[in-house]
């Protein structure tokens, strides 16, 4: 293993961590997405390296799915949906940002201690990027949990699915990631479709999903 | 392709996907309901055919002895629910509750769910699976939304989001059992073909094994609506079409279930992993004292059987946690009884709906005096459910319970007060619905009991004959099992 492979690998897939961090703390909704794109591109570089030192270059076409799909066309259309909408104030949050970035960092920490010990047969690099990986999908959850918005809870989402992309592309020779990125993508484009073609703002008058939750269907 | 085994499977396959561009494409919702009967037909006849041809296992697709069985239930339910929804689907037009266009979306989309159950029952590699279990569940997403009202769409958008949480976690740990067996049978298609992960168990990573087991436990989890994880079942259920209803209950969460008992076979075969049993028990009874309690509560009809289908499923999990012969045999059993009597209640449920005009509990009284035939019929598949001799679903439960008695009273005892909870509340929602003060619409409706009843005599017969081959069949997947 070629140490500069290690540190490139290193670096981008901590790069994605961080990334995910500064999305937990944000309070505007662009600034919100412009940083998701920002979560797409590295997510892109990170894949396209694995896809270098692999020796993969199925994992070339995973990349630019990232890049073009989730860094450029998905938050274009959600900022059109977001001005559209008026929806563009501040994000509500339901906890403070203090007790998010601290969970945060106990998740990645618990995450980090998860993995280490149990997969120290594999590689450093399977290890690590295994490590980082889902790390990136616990902050996302944090992430959908600890916000009311529904635009923040699919950007959330989307985090956590960049995290198993990353995943996928670490596990070395994994047939079908291709085929699984795609099967994702199609899968954000239904939820971005879905917030835009519901209109939720129509309907509900807001996306604040706690509105949503006035609704139980369980009146008498 | 020349073998007929291979033919079938692509048959199996091949005519729902075809059926989702021939039905997206044709106006006109009375050739396009019978088109739909019909590919559901087929795929039943090509799956039944199966029994006696098996195909060679391939890299993707497979036959084997337990999925098998699970292939015929899947395209039999389906087929009956088609029966059912051509019916259903016409008083739904008279009202106006769907368009001619929404329903050529709801057929393409019914039969792209059927082909996608398949190919996640048929799948050979567990990334495929996964990606058809997400098929799955999207257009199931869309077909709860097909009402278009507030409810429908946060019904959809919340079974969309928790669904997708639930699919992305399982997905992770499917990476992880990748992983888990690269170093063991190499890189590439090998290392996620069941048939290899199953020979190569032993000698699999157990810790990483065991990372995988949790999050393929809470991922797919959630789709089986196990609780905690339950939270987007009973919306999905309430405000779809009844016929999704059926099927969401009666097939999907056993498709769920099935790629569970997968990694679960595998997880049985390495002997240094956590149990998984242990795990499988404890959410499993979480699941039915839960629901069994939710029942009593319940102000809308198709929320009260979707709580049952949470209650069944509690059990089924149970069974398959105990595991070893008998309680596995159990499992299966009460699989296929609930599969048969929860959609025969959905399809009795959508009519009872569509004649009263409403799913609220509280208007639906003296069903058996307004509408005899469906309200006994009702009636009939809620005393099967609530696992009433001689039903098929009393002997399966009674199955379960005797298995459990026999290797671990203790965990029997919160197991029997579960079933006796839900047995009490589903009796006395059923006197409700089907006796006393005659209430609300007397107009006949145009429903098809064909299904329904079929369903029902299926559960009765096998609960009191089930003839010797199916036994043998059961016990020899239940033994597969592990």
């Amino acid at each position: 293993m070629e140490p500069l492979q290690f540190d490139m690998a290193h670096l981008l897939a901590g790069g994605l961590v961080l990334v995910s961090f500064m999305l937990l703390y944000q309070e505007r909704m662009y600034a919100l997405l412009n940083l998701f794109a920002l979560h797409a591109v590295v997510l892109a570089l990170s894949v396209a390296w694995q896809a270098f030192i692999q020796q993969a270059p199925h994992l070339y076409i995973t990349a630019a799915i990232a890049l073009g799909f989730k860094g450029i066309v998905i938050p274009v259309a959600l900022h059109r949906i977001v001005q559209r909408l008026h929806i563009h104030r501040a994000i509500e949050a339901v906890v403070g940002i203090g007790p998010t970035m601290l969970a945060g960092m106990g998740l990645v920490a618990l995450s980090v201690g998860v993995i280490l010990p149990i997969t120290s047969a594999s590689s450093s690099l399977a290890r690590e990027d295994l490590a980082f990986s889902l790390a990136v999908i616990l902050l996302g959850l944090l992430m959908m949990v600890s916000r009311r918005n529904a635009v923040s809870q699919v950007v959330g989402f989307m985090s956590l699915e960049n995290g198993l992309i990353l995943a996928a592309a670490g596990a070395k020779g994994m047939p079908l990631v291709v085929e699984i990125s795609v099967a994702f993508s199609i899968l954000i484009a239904f939820i971005v479709i879905g917030i835009f073609l519901f209109r939720i703002r129509e309907r509900f008058d807001t996306v604040d999903l706690h509105a949503l939750d006035s609704f139980r269907g369980e009146r008498p | 392709m020349n073998d007929p085994g291979a033919m079938l499977v692509s048959a199996v396959l091949w005519i729902p996907a075809a059926a989702v561009v021939i039905l997206a494409l044709i106006p006109g919702y009375r050739v396009t309901a019978r088109l739909n009967v019909l590919a559901s037909l087929l795929t039943f006849a090509a799956a039944l055919l199966l029994l006696g041809w098996r195909p060679p296992t391939g890299q993707f697709l497979m036959v084997d002895d337990v999925n098998v069985v699970f292939i015929v239930l899947n395209t039999l339910v389906g087929f009956t629910t088609s029966l059912f929804s051509a019916n259903y689907i016409a008083h739904e037009l008279e009202t106006g509750r769907l368009t001619p266009k929404s329903l050529r979306f709801y057929h393409a989309m019914f039969q792209g769910m059927m082909g996608a159950m398949n190919l996640a029952l048929l799948a050979n590699n567990v990334g495929l699976m996964w990606v058809a279990v997400e098929i799955a569940t999207l257009t199931t997403v869309l077909m709860v939304g097909v009402y278009r009202t507030h409810e429908a769409l946060e019904a959809a958008w919340k079974y969309f989001i928790l669904g997708s949480v639930g699919i992305a976690l399982a997905l992770f740990g499917t990476i992880v059992v990748y992983l888990a067996a690269r170093s063991v049978v190499g890189e590439g298609l090998d290392a996620m073909a069941w048939t290899v992960l199953v020979r190569a168990a032993p000698a699999l990573d157990p810790h990483l094994l065991n990372l995988a087991f949790v999050f393929l436990l809470l991922g797919y989890g959630t789709k089986v609506g196990l609780a905690p994880l339950h939270a987007w079942l009973p919306d999905a259920h309430a405000e779809g079409p009844t016929p999704i209803s059926a099927v969401l209950s009666g097939l999907l969460l056993n498709v769920a279930l099935f790629a569970l008992l997968r990694f679960r076979m595998v997880m049985a075969g390495n002997p240094h992993t956590l149990a998984a049993g242990p795990l499988m028990v404890s959410m499993g009874l979480a699941s039915l004292i839960f629901a069994a309690f939710m029942l009593y509560r319940r102000h809308d009809i198709k929320r009260l059987f979707a709580y049952s289908s949470i209650e069944h499923m509690g059990i089924i999990t149970f069974a398959f946690g105990m595991g070893g012969p008998l309680a596995n045999f159990a499992g299966l059993l009460h699989m296929t009884m609930h599969s048969l009597t929860k959609s025969a209640i959905f399809f009795a449920v959508g009519h009872v709906a569509q004649a009263k005009g409403t799913q609220k509990l509280a208007d639906i009284r003296g069903l058996t005096v307004t509408h005899p035939v469906l309200g006994w019929g009702l009636l009939l598949g809620v005393f099967a459910i609530a696992g009433m001799p001689p039903m098929g679903v009393f002997m399966s439960e009674f199955l379960v319970v005797s298995s459990t008695f026999a290797r671990q009273p203790l965990i029997a005892i919160p197991l029997v007060l579960g079933l006796l909870v839900a047995f009490g509340a589903l009796l006395l929602q059923a006197t409700r619905i089907g006796f006393g003060e005659a209430y609300g619409s007397r107009e006949p409706v145009h429903a098809s009991y064909v299904p329904m009843f079929a369903h029902l005599s299926l559960v009765l017969v096998a609960g009191i004959y089930v003839p010797g081959p199916i036994v043998a069949w059961f016990q020899h997947v239940a033994t597969l099992l592990g």
